[in-house]
């Protein structure tokens, strides 16, 4: 199974080797104006919002939205992130997403050093099951989920709500639960691929299981580790579906479905709404303006599985 | 592929059981390998499969989730009977994931295969074009369906002002129940189209440029050249793909929800089964059984997928 293929292919990248024709001149000139014609037309959407963003709404108002002309400023900005309390939302955001990313690749690295190191019977079946959960359409499976949340008590330090249903845990759980799946194998794939020399070495050395995973097999993942961490924090980052239903209290949802809230405050005001939306998707852009390597690196590692 | 043995045996012993290592690792080994496997294990079955398992016994039953499980009562397949027979937005719904379906598969599929292709050649700015069209991806289903209202609302949006329609024979896209599940669907398909992209960048990486060049060298042009080496060397990536679109028009829920909540027009199967445990009228059982129609639509995708994924692993 070729899943690794940035990694394994790296090498032949890192010398430009021809790769993919070059086409003839007049071929490249007809590509570009095609590729930037894409472009523009997929940064429109975008573009606009911003656009809309940075007109007060009595200007829009007066003029129409697709119009030139009035006031330009950040001010829609400012009042969206204080009326709509954005750093509350953002808070609850971190409290969901650090957690639930940080335990999610610590669980799945943890499963796929088993399977991929160990020759164990069950360890096909063990990454099908993983595998296939994180595959299964949410909705599938959250009417006996939504019931068992509101039967597990928790202590009221933990939740509010005394139940795991509308807590903080609860969302981290379930993230946790449906995302270990991918990262899991992933992992294990690209475990397969550190010699096994290395291993052997360790253990003559004494080291036990745990100490090959925590000192030998981890630090050599680091790169898929960052390629899986920037993945998941804008999975996990973006979830709506979970946070809608298993968090009753408004207050407590994370900041893309509070988004949903917010349109109900605002109403017609689509100024305002474009500046909370743009606000919202900030953490997601910067992450992906950082790190866009491991982004496309992290789905070509899992390009064979989804 | 050779799974790496953990307890290697010195090399003059041949490794001639696989199962060997099982018995030379130490009691401890033992117990934290099962702790590293167990704890999540134990997670995703509670958390993931056992909801699963319970949302096909819960279809049979009929149980407004108030009440211990003394109270459910069980009816048979008469959920079932009522979602297919008496059920108004079942068949919509079924109709609109279809179309979603459909669309993903004849316009960001191949398109995104279309830019994948491009970009592999050796052209300049390859990586900024990547990145503008890989951007959506990135972004919240939920701002996405924000941004649908913003460009097709009927006298404010975009569209309906650059084509003169804001004013005068207004195009309602937003409100008409047979024009705004396509509106949404350019905007998924705007998403989808970066992220398949991005999927075939990869596998069109594993080709083998020295076939390329040898195909060339025999005087293939560019067409022959994808049909007859790029293509077949795709095959794994394509399987991928139709996986992830096939999943994908079944999960989708976030843009529909932030429009209008999934109603008018914009029904999908997704939102049937949250309507059913949100909101006053908790219908657990029922709620369940269309959970349970949804389950196996997707699983009937993703066990032969598997199965063929894993069984070549195994071969190895």
């Amino acid at each position: 199974m070729t899943t690794l293929t940035t990694e394994r292919t790296g090498p032949r990248t890192a010398a430009p080797a021809p790769r993919g024709e070059r086409p003839p001149r007049a071929g490249r000139v007809a590509l570009h104006v095609f590729l930037i014609g894409t472009c523009v037309v997929w940064l429109l959407p975008l573009l606009y919002a911003f656009y809309t963003a940075l007109r007060p709404y009595a200007d829009t108002q007066r003029l129409g939205y697709v119009s030139v002309g009035g006031h330009y400023g950040f001010g829609n900005f400012t009042a969206a992130w204080d009326q709509a309390q954005l750093l509350h939302y953002f808070w609850n955001s971190v409290i969901i997403t650090v957690p639930a990313l940080v335990i999610t690749l610590w669980l799945s690295s943890m499963v796929a050093f088993v399977v991929a190191r160990f020759n164990f019977k069950v360890n096909i079946a063990l990454l099908m099951l993983f595998t296939a959960g994180n595959l299964l359409p949410q909705q599938a499976l959250i009417t006996p989920l939504f019931k068992m949340y509101q039967l597990i008590p928790l202590p009221e330090w933990l939740a509010a709500s005394g139940k795991l249903d509308d807590s903080f845990l609860g969302l981290i759980l379930i993230h946790v639960a449906f995302q270990t799946g991918f990262c899991a194998f992933v992992l294990s794939n690209y475990m397969r691929t550190i010699p096994k020399e290395l291993g052997e070495a360790a253990l003559v050395d004494g080291a036990s299981a745990w100490r090959q995973y925590w000192q030998l097999v981890l630090p050599l993942c680091r790169p898929v580790l960052a390629a899986l961490a920037t993945l998941e924090f804008t999975w996990i980052y973006n979830d709506f579906f979970w946070a809608t239903v298993l968090m009753q209290t408004g207050s407590n949802r994370p900041i893309t479905a509070a988004l949903n809230n917010l349109q109900g405050q605002f109403f017609v005001n689509n100024n305002l709404i474009s500046a909370a939306a743009l606000i919202v998707a900030v953490p997601t852009l910067v992450v992906f303006f950082a790190l866009q390597k491991q982004f496309v690196s992290g789905l070509t590692l899992g390009a064979n599985k989804g | 592929m050779t799974v790496v043995d953990g307890a290697a045996a010195p090399r003059t012993t041949p490794p001639k059981t696989k199962r060997r290592h099982l018995k030379q690792l130490t009691a401890r080994d033992r117990v934290s390998l099962s702790l590293m496997a167990g704890i999540p294990t134990l997670l995703t079955v509670a958390f993931v499969w056992v909801p699963a398992l319970a949302s096909i016994v819960l279809s049979f039953s009929s149980w407004t989730g108030f009440g211990d499980f003394s109270t459910i009562q069980w009816v048979g397949t008469e959920n079932y009977k009522n979602i297919f027979t008496i059920y108004p937005p079942f068949d919509p719904a079924i109709e609109h994931n279809l179309i979603w379906l459909a669309v993903f598969f004849v316009l960001p599929a191949p398109f995104g295969l279309f830019l994948a292709v491009q970009l592999d050649k050796q052209i300049r700015f390859s990586r900024i074009y990547q990145s503008v069209l890989f951007l959506p991806v990135v972004l919240s289903l939920a701002l996405i369906g924000f941004m649908t209202e913003l460009i097709f609302s009927p006298t404010q949006g975009l569209i309906n002002n650059l084509t003169g329609h804001a004013d005068h024979h207004v195009i309602d896209w937003m409100g008409n129940p047979h024009l705004n599940i396509w509106a949404v669907m350019i905007m998924a398909c705007w998403r989808q189209a970066g992220y398949v992209m991005v999927l075939f960048l990869a596998g069109l990486k594993s080709v083998d440029p020295s076939q390329k060049e040898a195909a060339a060298l025999d005087g293939a042009n560019g067409s022959q050249t994808f049909r007859h080496v790029v293509w077949p060397a795709l095959r794994p990536i394509n399987v991928v793909v139709l996986v992830i679109t096939v999943i994908e028009s079944l999960r989708a829920f976030d843009i529909v929800y932030v429009i209008n909540k999934g109603t008018n027009g914009l029904e999908l199967l997704s939102v049937l089964v949250t309507d059913n445990i949100v909101g006053e009228a908790s219908r657990i059982g029922f709620g369940s059984a269309l959970a349970t129609i949804l389950l196996v639509i997707s699983l009937a995708f993703i066990v032969p997928y598997l199965i063929s994924m894993f069984r070549k692993d195994e071969r190895e």
